[in-house]
């Protein structure tokens, strides 16, 4: 593998989640909060329509280090980080970026954002990796 | 307005999950994650895993049946029609994998007030059945004008 240096930039990960993934994710990760998954609902409450889970998004950011940094290596990822932010619909391309902040022996660790159109999903995301 | 703190400090009973191989790969699949070692078992035995691995993020399955009935208790007292999940932060021990069984307690890290909201921070500890941990997670909901 090439030597990683601080200043780096992640290889970026683009997702567009379907109509149907924030069922799906419910049903993978048992959180059926119905803002996820029931767009009357969420209009009801002041929601724009239905939302992503933001661990679904944290997930996606898990998975971005992971692949460009380890090969999704599952036992590279050590620590993770966010802050949630603006709300993630279905049916809009997220884009997931990082920078390597620091580099100590195999230890990495990649500022993350996740942004979705003008919206940040995920801001001062951490990833600690070892590699 | 002053905040109910006496919750601070609390543990609640902790919750066992069996973790399967179709459950890893119903996640894995959610999340568009194509590592193989996350859906055949001999492809994790090759990669020097005892059983399909489940994906570092999979720690929401068994850790959020855990923490639900902390977020949940009136002696904590959130306003959940203007709770938000503000923040999450996740630190990773021993990989787990199909066949593990997982324990996760959870414990009221702090309840704080910033600019007028409420912050409502949880820890969970998770170990697996030979009692090495697998998880810690620190989970900070926002309650706003609390």
């Amino acid at each position: 593998m090439a030597e990683i240096e601080v200043g780096d930039e992640v290889r970026e990960l683009r997702v567009t989640p379907d109509k149907y993934l924030p069922h799906r994710y419910a049903g993978a990760s048992g959180d059926f909060n119905p803002i996820h998954i029931d767009d009357e609902f969420a209009k009801a409450v002041g929601l724009p329509r239905n939302i992503l889970h933001g661990l679904y998004t944290m997930g996606l950011v898990a998975k971005a280090s992971a692949v460009a940094l380890a090969g999704g290596d599952p036992a590279a990822l050590k620590r993770l980080s966010v802050q949630f932010r603006g709300m993630g619909v279905p049916e809009q391309e997220i884009v997931v970026t990082g920078t390597v902040k620091s580099v100590n022996g195999n230890r990495v660790v990649v500022d993350t954002v996740a942004t979705q159109g003008e919206t940040k999903l995920v801001k001062n995301a951490e990833a600690e990796l070892e590699l | 307005m002053a905040l109910k703190t006496e919750a601070v400090g609390k543990e609640w009973e902790g919750t066992t999950y069996q973790v399967g191989r179709e459950k890893i790969k119903e996640y894995a699949t959610a999340l568009g994650i194509e590592n193989p070692v996350h859906f055949d078992v001999g492809a994790a035995r090759e990669a020097g895993f005892r059983d399909v691995v489940a994906p570092p993020m999979f720690c929401v399955v068994y850790a959020l049946p855990a923490i639900a009935p902390a977020i949940l208790d009136p002696e904590v007292g959130m306003n959940f029609a203007t709770m938000v999940h503000g923040a999450q932060e996740f630190e990773w021990g021993d990989v787990v994998c199909s066949g593990d069984e997982i324990t996760t307690a959870p414990r009221c890290l702090s309840i704080k007030e910033k600019l007028g909201n409420g912050f409502y921070v949880f820890e969970s500890t998770s170990v697996n059945q030979d009692g090495a941990q697998v998880l810690r997670g620190v989970w900070t909901n926002i309650v706003r004008g609390a």
